[in-house]
């Protein structure tokens, strides 16, 4: 019996035409034809999807959460960048 | 009886569907690594479902008001016609494999054959139990392909799964002197040529598997005339036990 672990995938899921794959989750397969197997077993056994990627999780490169206050607050005080300071004329609906 | 010859076909096919569908159910929880399990499982209930439809048109053949309830709880091991192959023990992962794929290369070509069926209940059935068997193909030969080819010991325990199995696979291709009555009627196809599809799967997989077929070519037989192993018993009680225990309950 080996130990070796088989490597872990990051599952990501298209529940319908014109939406994104979205992440939800992980597995562990031996290889991509089989991570797409189980993907297929574990994660769309209730009708969930119609397409499914599956990524090496080594492959995935994450931001480091010690960098999150350079990265990410800056933005907090720039609420400029949304297109929220536009005047909408009476006759726009559905915005 | 309304058709006694198509009933014991589909009873054969309904049965095949039952025991190895209760016989992969026993990995449930059991599974080497959870995303196996689940697989396991999900193929069992597959066939669990084909049983169902199958077994239920079974029980309109027969005309006595039986649904699948009734055929797949309440009759003894010499009434049911699975072939001997569904019945064995699970045994290691690379047997619970073989047993599966040996069973999916022989199911998919029927499944694709019976689309044509002139009966359209049987056809129906067919076109709903294709796609899932489709997969389970796939599955179980990406599987043997790597137990295979794989480690000395996956390898070993492929081929040992693969001598033990080997003797049950002709029974697959049973087929009745009524049956070519079913035949001629263009309701089921002739077994020799599943046969001459299920060879040409199996050759290639097991070549690619690097895995050898026995030499030693005896075949039992005797699970579709009603003659079981020692095996069925057992796996009947688990099966049945609440039905026999509390007639006519339900859940």
């Amino acid at each position: 019996m080996s130990n070796r672990e088989w490597p872990l995938w990051e599952v990501f899921i298209r529940s319908k035409q014109g939406l994104n794959h979205k992440h939800v989750g992980s597995l562990r397969a031996p290889d991509a034809t089989l991570a797409l197997e189980n993907a297929r077993d574990v994660y769309t056994r209730r009708s969930e999807g119609i397409s499914i990627w599956v990524v090496e999780s080594n492959y995935v490169h994450a931001s480091d959460p010690s960098d999150a206050d350079s990265l990410f607050e800056p933005s907090d005080t720039k609420v400029y960048r949304h297109p929220t300071f536009y005047e909408v004329p009476d006759g726009i609906k559905h915005m | 009886m309304k058709n006694e010859d198509l009933y014991n076909y589909v009873l054969r096919l309904g049965d095949d569907s039952l025991i190895l569908g209760q016989r992969l159910g026993e990995w449930c929880g059991h599974g080497p690594i959870l995303e196996e399990d689940i697989a396991m499982t999900n193929i069992s209930l597959d066939l669990i479902g084909q049983a169902m439809s199958l077994l239920d048109y079974a029980g309109v053949l027969d005309g006595q008001g039986k649904d699948h309830d009734a055929l797949a709880f309440l009759r003894f091991e010499n009434e049911y016609r699975n072939a001997l192959l569904l019945e064995q023990p699970n045994g290691d992962f690379a047997n619970t494999m073989m047993r599966q794929f040996l069973f999916d290369a022989f199911r998919k070509p029927l499944y694709e054959k019976l689309l044509e069926s002139t009966d359209m209940q049987i056809a129906a059935i067919a076109e709903k139990s294709l796609k899932e068997t489709r997969y389970h193909l796939k599955h179980t030969s990406e599987w043997v392909i790597r137990l295979g080819d794989g480690t000395d010991e996956s390898h070993q325990r492929a081929q040992t799964a693969l001598d033990l199995l080997w003797r049950y696979t002709d029974e697959l291709f049973f087929q009745t002197e009524e049956d070519t009555t079913l035949i001629s009627l263009g309701m089921v196809p002739s077994m020799s040529e599943i046969k001459a599809e299920w060879s040409k799967t199996v050759l290639s997989v097991l070549e690619e598997a690097t895995l050898v077929i026995p030499t030693n070519n005896w075949q039992f037989e005797g699970g579709r005339r009603g003659m079981h192993s020692e095996h069925l018993g057992f796996l009947l009680a688990d099966l049945q036990y609440m039905q026999r225990a509390y007639p006519n309950m339900k859940w």
